[in-house]
């Protein structure tokens, strides 16, 4: 369980989040949704260690957990971003099985058997020697999901997973975080896309824009 | 023909010259490039300071100027310096800075994204920039490098001025010592295979990182 107590931050004297708690259960999708600007983002950006709080703290079981402490767990939080932000430089595989081989230190095989068993899960497998810029959005965010899964995560993050993808592949989404949930693996949404929200989420997080 | 058979020799013994001051000042200055290139960004201000002053000297003043203060200059200060050395010495500090500029606006063509999808991946900095970012920094800046690195053809005639036998010095002394134009004709024609095959090589490599955009 992660618990989120009392988060503060500012940015050039404005104050973003004021005082936040939230909770996120094991196994449970969360969406935290609330118009541009009320701080979605900063939040799962200070979750996931790459902005820091002012002050609150934030609890892994119970347990302080500071995001950008590079030494953490290696597996705890995956991020698939808005823009996907896939190495374009690396083929599909590569960048799926990068982040294994150089940080878990992963054998090869064991790399390449996960990578392929991701592809399939995801439906790669015919674009693995691809490069980014073959892919279409719907691909990119899948390659994105694989390369965060890849880490094993126990919680997986996601930042407007919806909004660059046309109806059909919203579905499609959907479908793959509720799939994701069988298997156990605590996700949040940071959304704009209500319906979203209200198809795949356990719980809803809204955050408000502070006067 | 004859004529050619006597001026080959000592032509070849010019360009022999021209291409190691060419290869040994890219060894040189690609990596002080890339590491002045980094500093150029650096958040610790006294860093960039430095390096924008070493930049603006060696990019403000001509690098005969250069080649000439290194031989005939330090040596009032009792800094002497072989010619050989003294022209590697000016060069590789001259283009040195000149990649270092082109790096610099290759390391921030990189979108701030990948570097936070690395950290986040827990990619470390050496892992981040040896497979994310350089491969996509010498990408981009292949274009101005390869600008650079002609007219580093052109510039290793330089050398002449502090007394080294290159290609220009050959021909030179060959037009003067036998009263015709056909050493310069063909000092000429050399200097232009050798900016074309480079061109080409640097065409390929272009070709090559084409596999992404």
């Amino acid at each position: 369980m992660i618990t989120l107590k009392n988060i503060k931050k500012s940015f050039n004297g404005r104050i973003i989040l004021n005082n936040l708690n939230l909770e996120i259960k094991d196994g449970e999708i969360l969406a935290i949704v609330g118009p541009s600007g009320a701080g979605k983002t900063t939040l799962l950006r200070a979750l996931v260690g790459l902005d820091t709080i002012d002050s609150g703290e934030i609890l892994v079981d119970n347990q302080a957990f500071d995001p950008s402490n590079n030494a953490n767990d290696k597996n705890m939080i995956g991020v698939v971003f808005q823009d996907y932000n896939l190495f374009p430089n690396l083929s599909v595989r590569e960048n799926i099985g990068l982040a294994p081989r150089l940080v878990l230190k992963q054998d090869k095989q064991v790399v390449a058997q996960q990578t392929n068993e991701l592809l399939t899960k995801l439906r790669l497998a015919d674009k693995a020697k691809l490069y980014p810029f073959e892919l279409s959005g719907g691909m990119k965010q899948r390659v994105a999901i694989a390369r965060a899964l890849a880490m094993q995560p126990k919680v997986l993050a996601y930042d407007e997973p919806t909004s660059a993808l046309d109806p059909s592949m919203r579905n499609e989404v959907a479908n793959l975080l509720l799939a994701l949930k069988k298997d156990g693996v605590t996700q949040i949404i940071v959304t704009h896309d209500v319906e979203l929200a209200n198809k795949v989420a356990d719980n809803i997080f809204t955050v408000t824009p502070l006067s | 023909m004859e004529y050619f058979e006597v001026l080959l020799p000592s032509l070849l013994a010019g360009v022999w010259v021209t291409l190691k001051i060419f290869c040994l000042t890219i060894i040189g200055a690609i990596p002080i490039g890339i590491i002045v290139g980094l500093g150029l960004k650096s958040e610790f201000a006294p860093v960039r300071w430095l390096l924008n002053g070493y930049v603006w000297l060696m990019r403000g003043t001509p690098l005969l100027l250069q080649l000439i203060f290194v031989f005939y200059g330090l040596p009032i200060i009792h800094i002497t310096f072989e010619r050989y050395d003294a022209a590697l010495f000016a060069f590789i500090l001259n283009y040195a800075a000149y990649f270092a500029e082109i790096f610099r606006g290759g390391f921030q063509a990189i979108p701030t994204g990948q570097l936070e999808a690395a950290k986040v991946l827990h990619l470390n900095s050496w892992q981040t920039q040896t497979r994310i970012v350089l491969p996509q920094v010498f990408k981009n800046v292949l274009p101005p490098m390869g600008n650079e690195i002609i007219n580093l053809i052109k510039d290793s005639s330089l050398v002449y001025v502090i007394g080294i036998g290159d290609l220009l010095r050959a021909g030179n002394i060959a037009a003067a010592r036998d009263v015709t134009l056909i050493p310069y004709i063909l000092v000429g024609i050399i200097y232009l295979l050798l900016t074309a095959i480079t061109t080409l090589i640097l065409r390929r490599l272009e070709t090559y990182f084409s596999y992404y955009k």
